[in-house]
């Protein structure tokens, strides 16, 4: 008997014939093929038609518009509109570093030689002090630009990195007082979480936009756009309290008593030997609560903040560019998708990952 | 360290009150709730029931909750039918429907919400009137100026009292317990056997049953009206809604033991007599926990209305505050209102699943 017939077929071809089999192999299965590939190839077709084949994309060429093709010269033209906002216009080269600095805090973040608290929280600091040093400028010698005149992209990446950032050492705070043995700190905790929680973001950032004004006094007021920032990161926070819980949920209870059996205090136990493992067992929740948290920046656009989707409004705001509000939607949508899209990727990595080393 | 905590809470709600009342007299603002009596004089975009620019405060708030509950259930119900039909067609072994849901997942989830409202909205709005409308089977039509669907030929305020006889229709089946697809067939057929017959009772005199949306000159007469907030509303909620649903029901499918599923196969089941009598079933107890979340989120959604103006609950609380001026107590009861209709929802959610986790013998 030769050796070759009990050898198994690789995986590729297993999978391969699966494929094969499930896709094709009845009439019935067959059918859905077809109808599927027609259905999604007839989108993609007339897609690809209308946003490449047909489509003009020099702001020179923008008499040649409106002719069955998309219009990209709108981007052409006003693409800095969207991505900067009304910064002013000589200095966009220090809001395009400044956006570089959070993309970057974010891209180095992913990197596993990161995940050390002390280290990310550096490195979030250095990201964000970057890009307030750069865009306000006037520590640097710059030109100053204070927050009325950020926009677009730009300020939508700096909303998300402050609300992480801060929202962060919040989460944890709730999250630990949650914990807490003291039944006041504890009922604090909860009914601070549970009522953030019932609420639209809107209606708490509107608050904190509108309505808590009324309450501090005026030196305490502030920019609407820190009393925005802290309201969202207060959301956050209150998330990001619940994901730190299941990862305390996580350990086991005799791990904090050999600590104390050793003679550690509270903080040595918690910082030594819990909050190590709740990080490890939260990240992959983490990573969705902060992807969630970039998408939901597209709601302060309703509290009057000019960000990408603001800007974007305005960069079809005139009548020349009128007609083409479809390309810039789906410019910034795509801005957004790809952010959102390869986070999420990211996220299902570490996760699959994490569940095979556990086995 | 308890007493602490206590007396700075404390000091700061009273820094906050008198600060307020400070602030309050400085504007010559007014607070308690005398304004609820007065009329608004102004107006906004959609309502179900009667309204005009002289309602009270007080009925135009009850409107916008209306509204809120109104859109919010709709979309439950839409999210919920759609996101089963994509979370199974993630689960099922033909890799052509399972590619197809997944391209689907994967856009409208990565967008955020608030920006495919508004696209939606723009599109729709740009379409052109009545004459250029898109025509689906000369029933139902698709214009600049909204949807015209067929309906039955009752007054709006009966159509609401119909909606919610089904809703009470439905958790009077849920509290039975019967089968899955008996009871949905149940309910289907109670409820439109319902409306039918209520229609056949309180039409108008010698109309017909339906009401078809017609063309007539520069617009449409008969059928129902959706005007575009609403529909871009919903239809932005359902799509973007359905997709997270449709994850929560994949992740439900897959955490049923292979060994029941094989079990139905050694019993001769058919593919659907397994998915509806033995996948379904068992994914269910697993699924209500975040479904139910999911449904609080859908609430929460109907906020962003204000950004295509649909005067939902938060809309109207908006242009009372910069009309009336009676900031904090709208506000309170904004989120007085919110955090009682999420409440109830999480109530509900974790008896059904109560009602549904296995008996342990």
């Amino acid at each position: 008997m030769a050796v070759a017939e009990i050898i198994p077929p690789s995986r590729f071809e297993t999978s391969r014939r699966l494929f094969l089999k499930r896709g094709f192999g009845s009439p019935g299965s067959l059918a859905i093929s077809v109808v599927v590939f027609v259905v999604l190839g007839w989108i993609a077709w007339s897609f690809l038609d209308w946003a490449v084949l047909r489509a003009v994309w020099r702001q020179e060429n923008v008499e040649a518009c409106g002719q069955g093709g998309a219009c990209w010269a709108v981007i052409d033209a006003r693409h800095r509109l969207i991505l900067f906002g009304t910064y002013p216009f000589g200095e966009h080269w220090r809001s395009a570093l400044a956006a570089l600095a959070i993309i970057a805090t974010v891209v180095l973040s992913c990197l596993p030689a990161m995940w050390q608290a002390r280290r990310l929280a550096a490195l979030w600091v250095l990201g964000f002090a970057s890009y307030y040093l750069l865009m306000e400028g006037s520590l640097l010698g710059l030109p100053q630009v204070t927050t009325d005149g950020w926009g677009g992209l730009s300020l939508t990446l700096f909303l998300f990195a402050a609300v992480v950032l801060l929202g962060m050492p919040m989460g944890l705070g709730l999250a630990l007082m949650r914990r807490s043995e003291m039944p006041v700190v504890r009922w604090f905790a909860m009914g601070l979480i549970d009522t953030i929680r019932s609420l639209p973001l809107v209606t708490t950032l509107f608050t904190a936009a509108v309505v808590v004004p009324l309450f501090l006094p005026s030196w305490l007021e502030g920019d609407k756009i820190w009393r925005v920032i802290i309201a969202f990161a207060l959301f956050f926070a209150c998330y990001q309290a619940e994901v730190f819980r299941g990862g305390f949920q996580a350990i086991p209870k005799g791990q904090v008593e050999a600590g104390k059996a050793l003679g550690l205090g509270y903080w040595s136990i918690l910082g030594r030997i819990v909050l190590p493992q709740v990080f490890r067992h939260a990240l992959p929740s983490t990573i969705n609560m902060v992807v969630v948290t970039f998408k939901e920046t597209a709601i302060v656009t309703i509290i009057g903040f000019f960000d990408i989707l603001a800007s974007g409004k305005t960069a079809f705001g005139t009548a020349e560019w009128a007609p083409y509000y479809i390309e810039v939607y789906l410019f910034v949508a795509a801005i957004y998708w790809v952010f959102i899209f390869s986070l999420g990727q990211y996220g299902e990595y570490l996760k699959r990952r994490m569940t095979l080393s556990e086995r | 360290m308890q007493a602490a905590l206590v007396v700075v809470t404390l000091l700061a709600v009273w820094g906050a009150v008198s600060n307020a009342q400070y602030n309050l007299t400085r504007l010559n603002m007014t607070s308690g709730f005398g304004f609820l009596e007065r009329g608004t004089g102004w107006n906004y975009s959609f309502s179900l029931v009667e309204r005009s620019i002289n309602d009270s405060y007080a009925y135009t708030l009850f409107i916008g909750l209306l509204n809120t509950l109104f859109v919010g259930f709709i979309c439950i119900v839409t999210t919920t039918i759609f996101g089963f039909l994509i979370g199974t067609m993630r689960d099922v072994r033909h890799p052509a429907l399972r590619f197809a849901a997944s391209v689907y997942v994967q856009i409208f989830r990565n967008i955020p919400l608030i920006l495919q409202a508004i696209f939606l909205y723009a599109i729709l709005i740009h379409m052109g009137g009545p004459r250029q409308a898109v025509s689906l089977g000369d029933v139902a039509f698709l214009s600049g100026r909204g949807a015209m669907l067929p309906g039955l030929n009752v007054s709006p305020t009966v159509a609401v009292a119909l909606l919610l006889a089904s809703l009470a229709l439905g958790v009077a089946l849920i509290l039975a317990r019967p089968v899955f697809w008996r009871g949905l067939a149940l309910w289907a057929g109670g409820s439109l056997g319902l409306a039918l017959a209520v229609a056949l009772v309180l039409r108008p005199e010698g109309e017909s049953l339906l009401s078809l949306p017609q063309l007539q000159g520069l617009r449409f007469t008969g059928g129902i009206s959706v005007p575009i907030e609403l529909f871009a509303l919903i239809a932005a909620i359902t799509l973007y809604g359905s997709a997270y649903v449709a994850e929560i029901v994949r992740g439900g499918l897959a955490q049923v033991p292979r060994g029941l599923v094989e079990a139905g196969q050694a019993l001769g089941l058919s593919r659907a007599a397994i998915w509806s009598r033995i996948k379904v079933p068992m994914a269910l107890r697993s699924i209500i926990p975040p479904l139910g979340n999911q449904w609080i989120f859908m609430m929460k959604a109907t906020t962003i209305g204000i950004a295509i103006g649909f005067s939902d609950l938060f809309y109207i609380t908006v242009n009372a505050i910069s009309q009336s001026g009676q900031t904090l107590e709208l506000i309170a009861m904004l989120m007085l209102t919110f955090l009682a209709i999420n409440y109830s929802i999480a109530l509900f959610t974790n008896w059904l699943n109560a009602r549904l986790q296995l008996k342990e013998h």
